[in-house]
């Protein structure tokens, strides 16, 4: 009995976690090519709404997905010509982004409000999804597993590939990079674009899985909490996993609270938490000395190049 | 050489104006195969221009470059390189965070797998008798070996033209030394080497040939080896070079400046921990701190100007005042004035007016504020009075500080302190990346600072700056300062060794150790 408790908790947290964990990958690989894009959440709620929209009206899953990164991805554009291209101040044009998302995610999805759209279904078959064991292992939708597959992809790009050498090099240097001969805007739009893409993804997740339905602001802030994971991660993809899902738990506090009957502590208090434990690990992380060293060198410096 | 009948690099009427100004005009010169030829020139002439052009940083206006012969456009430096050109930058194109083969892996056009370049570098490390661990993060390197991943980077690319702009600014003697004779190997082997440089007894002992520019101009060509410093200095501010005027025989005064058993622990992991520091500066004094960059200058000089104020009272004394646990600007009350090494940020702020500039540490000891209120046409004319006393060149007194170039910021932050007659004043590279003619004005200063009666504590990587400024000398290594040595006693040789040697190199040590002595 307890045993089943346990896991269908881990299952809860595994969903919750997911959507920061896609955001945050995206704005981890951002940062590192020294980036700071503070639009997390408005791209979340762009491809929330987007990969909603999307889904209700072909019907198709993957599709409205595919649409959510590409709209959220979109977005990011608008955030890279302004502070790449128009060299104008990141943290400013971030928050602008994310106001933007809000307020153009409420405009498309006022027609949407209410209505539904059918859950993604597991990956695998019942007789591994429904198992009273295996589930922990089997018992996810397809975006759950591609979130695991790109923390690994994302690790091993920035540690062993070429080109994620040079992303790494852009982001701890950029006028040296630069001098060697490499093209730091066009690096940095590419992961500017990724980092959009992922947290569209992210964010249909609320609208396509968690909830399943459109709802304004249905990300509740969660854009920040990928934003400020990643600095919790130091930078680091495995580290991002184990982060995300120590978030899901603080996450999901309320729901178990209420499933066990537990009364000691006002629900709101629980549902603070996350952001509570947000301002508390930041805070925590800031005492540490070691945390500068480990940023990227140029984190939201614009980048001028000389002809 | 077997291709001797034509030139390496040709470059033909090469012209590039920026705005507002001609940063070079119609140069010609020509590199042969295998020598080392120097491109002299004061701050501003077009040195550093022209070299971004050869290396496809920058395009020219107009003009020709030819390569073996044939006439190139230099895209960029991926094209250079193909080309077989190298280059050394002055500041280092290195990512901190990053291991060695990291960093060489990244100045590569082409792909190669981390095991093959590792043992290339080591075949390249083995043909030239360098030392350097291809697995350190570079942030734990001191600056020469620093300046050797620069240098296996365009080795590992078999370079037809290597171009070296102001290699030896950092390095120790022993580190020059080293240095030099992988040059010379590298154009035995045939490569060209244009070398820039300010440090004029380099290029006579180290280049076949020398251009020198003035105002992006071509002025002189000549052979360095029939030349003496002092005549190519010349040629190159085009007009005679002022000997520093020191007065023989001088006796100092009283204890002025006290610093006693300072130690500090670093504020982060690349940081060095000042230990157990401890000198005098008397009235009238000079005192030299040589080292190697890294070893705890910043520190020392954070910790004297009092930025980073020290937990004992008694740790730094001026005339008998104990001032350690004071800030810069209880410091400055007390007539310590200080001159940190970077200009840009630090010594000024680059976007605020020079006059900003001035009030910034100048206005307690100017008066320049009453109840809290600056008068401003005492702290314009302070300026002015700055300006005109140093020869800052600028547009005037409103100016922002991030539009002089480097040697003219340079005079006015000096200019600024020393006008404010400190008791005592401290130093941090007074002559970093500033030409001949500025920087003879600025020592100039300093010791007419001192002949008024202040110490005066010089923190200088530059050798024969120290040596021919001030009365003592100690060395900085690693955090501990040397004992006072007595310049005109002390051996260059014996400061190099207190320096350190070569770094992470103590054969080479040992070996040059050893030719002195013979010597």
């Amino acid at each position: 009995m307890t045993e089943a408790i346990l896991i269908s908790i881990l299952v809860t947290v595994v969903g919750a976690a997911t959507p920061i964990l896609l955001a945050g990958l995206g704005e981890l690989v951002v940062e590192k090519s020294g980036v700071l894009n503070l639009g997390v959440e408005g791209m979340m709620l762009v491809g929330a709404v987007t990969g909603f929209a999307v889904t209700t009206m072909t019907g198709v899953t993957f599709v409205g997905i595919v649409a959510a990164a590409c709209a959220a991805a979109g977005a990011s554009m608008i955030f890279g010509y302004l502070t790449l291209t128009l060299t104008a101040n990141q943290v400013a044009t971030g928050l602008a982004l994310t106001i933007f998302g809000i307020g153009l995610s409420s405009l498309m999805g006022a027609g949407f409000v209410g209505q539904t759209v059918e859950r993604i279904g597991p990956l695998f078959p019942p007789a591994l999804a429904e198992h009273e064991h295996l589930r922990i292992l089997f018992g996810y939708d397809p975006v759950v597993y591609f979130s695991f597959a790109m923390t690994l992809v994302v690790a091993w790009f920035l540690r062993r590939t070429r080109a994620g050498l040079i992303l790494r090099a852009v982001g701890e240097n950029d006028v040296s990079a630069h001098s060697i001969g490499y093209s730091v805007i066009s690096v940095r739009y590419m992961a500017v674009a990724f980092g959009g893409a992922m947290a569209g993804i992210g964010g249909c997740y609320y609208s396509l899985v968690l909830t399943p339905m459109w709802a304004e602001r249905l990300t509740a802030g969660r854009g920040w909490i990928a934003l400020a994971l990643v600095v919790f991660s130091a930078w680091r993809p495995m580290r991002l996993l184990a982060g995300a899902y120590l978030f899901g738990v603080v996450m999901t506090l309320e729901l178990h609270a209420k499933a066990a009957g537990f009364e000691y502590v006002p629900p709101e208090f629980l549902a603070a938490m996350p952001y509570l434990a947000t301002i508390v690990v930041l805070a925590l992380i800031s005492l540490r000395k070691s945390v500068g060293s480990q940023a990227p060198a140029c984190l939201g410096q614009p980048f001028k190049p000389s002809t | 050489m077997s291709d001797g009948v034509t030139s390496r690099l040709e470059l033909t009427g090469i012209t590039k104006s920026f705005p507002g100004v001609l940063a070079n005009d119609d140069v010609s010169f020509s590199v042969a195969p295998g020598t080392i030829h120097a491109l002299l020139g004061e701050n501003g002439a077009g040195k550093s221009t022209l070299v971004k052009m050869i290396y496809g940083i920058m395009h020219p206006d107009a003009g020709e470059i030819r390569f073996d012969g044939k006439p190139v456009q230099v895209a960029n430096p991926k094209a250079a390189r193909a080309m077989g050109v190298g280059m050394v930058f002055q500041h280092f194109s290195l990512f901190e965070a990053m291991t060695v083969l990291e960093n060489i892996a990244l100045g590569l056009d082409e792909a190669v797998s981390y095991s093959e370049l590792e043992s290339r570098i080591r075949a390249v490390l083995e043909q030239y008798h360098l030392h350097l661990d291809p697995h350190r993060t570079v942030a734990t390197l001191s600056v020469g070996e620093r300046q050797r991943i620069e240098i296996v980077r365009a080795l590992l690319l078999t370079p037809q033209l290597l171009i070296m702009d102001e290699p030896t600014s950092v390095l120790t003697p022993q580190e020059v030394a080293q240095l030099f004779d992988t040059l010379r190997a590298l154009a035995k082997r045939g490569c060209s080497i244009l070398y820039i440089s300010h440090k004029l007894h380099e290029i006579v002992e180290l280049c076949d040939k020398a251009t020198i520019l003035r105002g992006g101009k071509v002025v002189a060509e000549c052979d360095p080896k029939k030349e003496s410093s002092r005549s190519m200095a010349e040629m190159m501010i085009g007009g005679s070079l002022k000997e520093i005027e020191k007065a023989e025989g001088r006796s100092f005064g009283a204890e002025r400046f006290v610093v006693a058993d300072l130690s500090l622990p670093a504020d982060d992991e690349f940081g060095t921990t000042l230990r157990n520091i401890t000198f005098s500066v008397r009235a009238g004094e000079i005192f030299g701190v040589a080292g190697v960059a890294g070893n705890g200058q910043n520190e020392l000089l954070l910790a004297l100007s009092g930025e980073r104020p020290v937990p004992f009272s008694d740790a730094v004394k001026i005339d008998g005042t104990p001032v350690g646990m004071l800030g810069a600007d209880a410091r400055r009350r007390h007539g310590l004035c200080a001159v940190p090494e970077e200009r840009n940020g630090h010594g000024a702020v680059p976007g605020f007016s020079l006059i900003d500039n001035a009030i910034l540490t100048a206005r307690n000891r100017k008066n320049m504020v009453n109840w809290g209120v600056i008068n401003s046409r005492l702290a314009e004319r302070y300026t002015d009075e700055v300006i005109h006393t140093f020869a800052v060149k600028t547009t005037g007194a409103s100016s922002p500080a991030g539009s002089l170039s480097g040697g003219n910021l340079q005079k006015f932050i000096m200019g600024r302190e020393i006008m404010q007659a400190p008791e005592v004043l401290v130093v941090s590279q007074p002559t970093w990346g500033v030409d001949a003619g500025a920087a003879a004005a600025i020592h100039q200063e300093i010791v007419d600072l001192a002949a008024r009666g202040s110490a005066v504590v010089v923190i200088s990587q530059d050798l024969d700056e120290l040596l021919a400024i001030s009365d003592t000398l100690a060395v900085m290594n690693e955090g501990v300062l040397s004992r006072s040595l007595k310049v005109g006693e002390a051996s260059v040789d014996e400061i190099g060794l207190l320096m350190g040697g070569v770094h992470g190199d103590p054969e080479a040590t040992r070996e040059y150790a050893g030719a002195a002595h013979v010597a």
